[in-house]
């Protein structure tokens, strides 16, 4: 009986939104916490659920797959909100521009250099650069450059609930009162969760780091490709 | 709403043919968030279209990323043995980067950034 049930693409896209609307509630709950981010907390539950029904990850996919497939219009879309902020990127376009392409080249190339030391393999390596980008381009260059795109997901959004909780110790020491600073710093470096803990400073904040989000993603998406064969992966 | 569909659709379709021409490991989708930006600098606007699907599928965007997320179940193998090693190096780098971008915007753009905000 449940094996024929399990097969029905629409039941997993009943479990998703479900799943995904009480992740949401818990995460409003519980204050917005990036520490249960509703991401974080529906890929829990449905791996859970899928465990407990011995249900393959394929299997899943089958009705998962419909909603994966909107990730790519959707990068497309984050073009819209980048033009809408084009007057304050051209106003500062050297800070935001030096931000930005420091910020990226740091970030991949300071996890992939840790993670090399502690011995963990090509494969890891190439799943850990793009962790401080925004997910769906994140994902897109996991499956470009070889790394394991699912694993990425998993490590972008653990980076990005880092992110919140380092972001106001930096602040503290290096005595940042710039709202536009510190919602940058948080795009560069924690993408969307930042982007979304940002807001809580304001939004100016937010829309720095929407656009700090969006800079940096484009540009390790076009950097990566060249980094990679230059460090030898 | 159709419209703002198939204008995301296209540029996503012509980043993808653009990538396999020229043989660049760089995403499609991340090559027409490009095109449709240049599309919009020189339109000077937003269509209402296209503006209002961007912001629908933009509003469930978290949603989005669950199908990818929930494939963290075929990669338990490589957490279970690399897990402390991960969530370090994750930290550390972190750590560097945003401590690293804030010092450079602060040094570099302290009465510019003021101007900016208005």
């Amino acid at each position: 009986m449940w094996q024929h049930f399990q097969v029905f693409p629409v039941l997993w896209l009943v479990v998703t939104l479900a799943v995904f609307l009480l992740a949401s509630w818990i995460n409003a709950k519980a204050g917005k916490t990036p520490f249960l981010h509703p991401v974080l907390v529906s890929l829990s539950l449905i791996i859970v659920v899928l465990k407990v029904t011995e249900t393959e990850y394929t299997t899943y996919m089958e009705g998962g797959r419909y909603i994966h497939l909107l990730l790519g219009p959707a990068v497309v879309a984050l073009a819209v909100p980048l033009y809408d902020n084009l007057a304050t990127v051209k106003k500062l376009l050297v800070p935001l521009l030096v931000g930005c392409v420091s910020g990226a080249v740091i970030a991949s190339a300071s996890a992939i250099a840790i993670g090399a030391w502690f011995g963990l393999n090509d494969q890891i390596l190439l799943t850990l650069a793009p962790k401080s980008v925004t997910s769906p381009i994140a994902i897109a260059i996991a499956e470009k450059v070889g790394g394991y795109p699912s694993l990425a997901a998993g490590l972008v959004l653990i980076t990005g609930a880092m992110g919140c909780l380092i972001a106001p110790l930096v602040y503290k020491v290096l005595r940042i009162k710039d709202e536009s600073v510190k919602g940058f710093v948080l795009g560069v470096g924690a993408h969307a969760m930042g982007t979304a803990y940002a807001f809580e400073y304001g939004m100016v904040a937010g829309a720095f780091g929407g656009l700090a989000m969006g800079m940096t993603g484009a540009f390790t998406a076009f950097m990566l490709p060249l980094l990679i064969p230059i460090i030898g992966l | 709403m159709v419209f703002g569909f198939l204008m995301l659709l296209s540029c996503q379709l012509v980043g993808e043919l653009l990538v396999t021409f020229f043989e660049v490991p760089i995403p499609g989708s991340v090559v027409g968030m490009l095109l449709l930006l240049i599309g919009l600098i020189v339109a000077g606007r937003v269509p209402d279209g296209l503006r209002l699907s961007s912001e629908g599928l933009l509003s469930v965007l978290p949603l989005l990323l669950v199908p990818a997320g929930v494939g963290l179940m075929t990669h338990f193998g490589v957490l279970s043995e690399y897990w402390g090693q991960l969530l370090i190096a994750l930290f550390m780098s972190t750590l560097i980067t945003m401590f690293i971008v804030a010092g450079i915007l602060k040094l570099l753009s302290k009465e510019k950034f003021e101007e900016g905000r208005e």
